[in-house]
């Protein structure tokens, strides 16, 4: 909906009440990663911890969500179980067009249940149910549970958590609608935290068209460029898992935690082969045309006689390295296996995947045994990673309960912290170099999607501090603007300022089309003095040694120039978030 | 020959909702996935695709017959001509559609397809196409 401010809805979950709250800001948080800045500064409590029951969980769209294609995902921030810090964390499936056609531009949900409960919306509508029923309850029934409780198939998001979520696992993720997560950084556990295993949104408001001709066409511009161009193809062909390939060529894809950067082993688990071997049919998000969603399929023999079932299981790049190369598992059929349980258990594959995979080096050098594994684990063996998987979600002892807090955290306690492949978080399937290993360590969110470091390693062989930290500055704040749109990442080439400028002022947002040059650096900055504001220090990260010995396509890193980057660009940050504050 | 929206290829749809939102925006003049002609819902959930609701041009069509202000009429070849100004939201057409291929909105506005076939172009995998009626007629006696 078109207007000159926002308009959120706050539940508070210890009250079962909820409110709607009219906030300024428009033209100049804009909305998505802005507005999810501006409302935890309004309704967080940077000082408390990040299970406090008042500290929100927040869900934002922008000002183009339903207007336009690709502007089709949604912004969660919250504090983070991770690091006890401010994050976001996005995700696309119906959960955008959802909210914004309850006629919100964001969720606000605070507080916590006394029992575990469920929050389903609507544009004119607001129910808290109690589901003490769905305890423990894996992501997908909950899923299929919720879609029978609630009304309006098609037109509604589900998120819900699983027992990773509910147990406070701060790798737990919110699925969103069963092939899209809000993955990294534990929203699961800040949605667990508060008792609430589902949010149902009715996307049921209908709105006018914008006035005038210009509307029709710029929308009709912007379907041309995605549709009748090859710009999108790379996405809705073999989709991410196409860098496999490609990363393995120039030794960048981490093998068996990150022991090697290449193998010839790639052509068994390539994007051709899960092509070839699993892709069941595409998907998308709503509002988006590309379909970017691989759905495989894994067939089960349950029982003799024939007796099968069958798993459908989303595939993309990421989980395919961290269940697959990262475990040394080369079969496309195991890795949809281990990631079919990482989506039942609500944990993040990423994460889950790098810390099993220390795990299993641990026990190769006699760190940790089966006592606290509870299965064997070796590379390579699919089986095993599916069953500890399951002991991870579930919690299932000291060990899983501590390694689903961060890798880093079992290292300290179990040792074996310089192999540990955590850069901030668990790393993305990118060792591409310096670069990246720093924008991801000292990145807002930690993750790969901050800024286009692991392309910057690839054309970039010289050293240079001052010109990777001026690329990552100027990349995150172009991003920072698409993340306030809120439009997938994928469009970056498509939605230039000079376009998004034109679907702005065609939609009613002249003031926000005048400004655009400087909104994407305002709100990257006041997502960094938030993110400080809840005890961001740049020293406190650190680079496990495993990144300072390996070799990439330009040779070995070298250790003096990493540690040089690190230090200058968390100082850039630090200064960066004190200016005009 | 009059043409009609058929969906012969709707386990291809992937749930993009692109022609719903090209119908509300250019036929209805609405940011919406509701009213519109072509509505997508996943049949039982997303791993079991998507199905589209949507007017199958019935010849005689139950909603005309039961519009008591002649707000819809038969149309040739099936389905029906709308004329908004005879309606008085009674939502008596959407009670008689068998297919809940119209959408009443809260103000009791009705939505229905036209077979205008302007959601086709918007569908990213050939879902959606606009036969001619004869063809289809000869080709159900084929078959």
């Amino acid at each position: 909906m078109i207007r000159d401010h926002f308009r959120v809805f706050v539940v508070n979950l210890s009250e079962g009440k909820g409110k709607v709250a009219k906030l300024d800001g428009r033209n100049s948080e804009v909305g998505g990663s802005g507005l999810a800045a501006l409302l935890f500064n309004k309704y967080g409590h940077p000082e408390k911890p990040w299970d406090d029951p008042q500290q929100p969980l927040i869900f934002a769209v922008g000002p183009l969500t339903g207007y336009f294609p690709l502007m089709s995902k949604t912004v969660c921030s919250f504090k983070s179980p991770y690091h006890d810090q401010y994050t976001e964390s996005h995700a696309g499936g119906r959960s955008a067009l959802s909210l914004c056609f309850s006629n919100l531009d964001a969720l606000v949900v605070v507080g916590r249940s006394d029992r575990l409960c469920c929050l389903n919306i609507s544009s004119r509508s607001m129910e808290i149910k109690k589901i003490d029923f769905m305890q423990g309850m894996d992501v997908l029934e909950s899923g299929k549970l919720l879609r029978n409780m609630f009304k309006g198939s098609g037109h509604r998001s589900i998120l819900r958590i699983g027992p990773a979520g509910e147990n406070g696992a701060a790798m737990s993720c919110i699925n969103a609608d069963t092939y899209r997560h809000f993955g990294r950084l534990g929203g699961g556990a800040a949605m667990g935290v508060k008792n609430l295993k589902g949010i149902i949104i009715q996307g049921d408001a209908i709105f006018p068209e914008p006035e005038g001709k210009e509307y029709s066409k710029v929308f009709a511009e912007v379907y041309n460029h995605i549709t009748a161009t090859d710009m999108m193809k790379k996405y809705h062909n073999l989709g991410t898992p196409t860098n496999l390939q490609a990363l393995n060529e120039i030794k960048s894809l981490p093998w068996r935690n990150l022991q090697a950067t290449s193998d010839s082993a790639i052509s068994a688990i390539n994007g051709e082969r899960f092509a070839k071997e699993t892709l069941l049919r595409n998907s998308a998000c709503s509002g988006c045309p590309v379909g970017c969603i691989h759905v495989g399929c894994v067939r089960e023999q349950f029982m003799a006689d024939h007796r099968y079932t069958f798993k459908q299981v989303a595939y993309d790049y990421e989980p395919i390295f961290s269940l697959g190369t990262m475990l040394g598992v080369i079969e496309p059929r195991g890795v949809l296996n281990i990631l079919d349980v990482m989506e039942k258990t609500g944990l993040d594959a990423m994460s889950g995947g790098v810390a099993l995979a220390w795990a299993t080096e641990a026990t190769e050098q006699g760190l940790i045994s089966e006592k606290e594994t509870g299965v064997s684990l070796s590379f390579g063996d699919a089986e095993a990673y599916q069953q500890a998987t399951d002991l991870l979600g579930t919690a299932s002892n000291d060990f899983y309960r501590l390694l689903g807090q961060g890798t880093l955290k079992a290292a300290a306690q179990y040792g074996g912290s310089e192999f540990a492949c955590v850069l901030g978080q668990e790393m993305a399937g990118y060792a591409t170099g310096e670069a990246f290993f720093v924008a991801q360590s000292l990145g807002f969110r930690h993750s790969h999607l901050d800024c286009g470091a692991y392309a910057y390693d690839q054309k970039h062989a010289e050293q240079n501090v001052d010109g990777v930290i001026d690329f990552l500055f100027k990349d995150e704040a172009e991003r920072c603007l698409m993340t306030s749109m809120v439009a997938c990442l994928f469009a970056r080439g498509i939605y230039k300022n000079d376009l998004l400028a034109e679907c702005l002022q065609s939609v009613g947002y002249p003031e926000l089309a005048a400004n655009i040059e400087p909104l994407g650096r305002h709100i990257q900055k006041l997502r960094w003095q938030t993110r400080i504001g809840t005890g961001f220090a740049p020293e406190s990260v650190t680079i496990p040694k495993r990144f300072f010995k390996i070799k990439t396509w330009k040779g070995p890193i070298d250790p003096e120039y990493l540690n040089t980057l690190k230090i200058k660009y968390g100082q850039a940050i630090m200064q960066f978030g004190e200016e005009e504050k | 020959m009059k043409k009609i929206l058929i969906t012969p290829k709707i386990d291809r749809c992937i749930g993009c909702h692109s022609c719903s939102l090209a119908c509300a925006r250019l036929v209805h003049k609405r940011i919406s996935w509701d009213t519109a002609g072509i509505r997508i819902h996943s049949s039982g959930g997303l791993t079991t695709g998507f199905t589209a609701n949507h007017c199958l041009a019935c010849d005689p069509a139950p909603c005309a017959e039961a519009c008591p202000t002649d707000a819809f009429s038969q149309r040739k070849g099936g389905g029906v001509i709308v004329k908004k100004t005879l309606c008085i939201n009674c939502g008596d057409c959407v009670a008689a559609c068998p297919v809940d291929a119209i959408f009443q909105d809260l103000s009791g506005e009705v939505f229905v397809c036209i077979h205008c076939g302007r959601c086709v172009e918007f569908c990213p995998h050939n879902c959606l196409e606009m036969k001619e009626v004869e063809n289809i007629l000869q080709e159900e006696a084929v078959s």
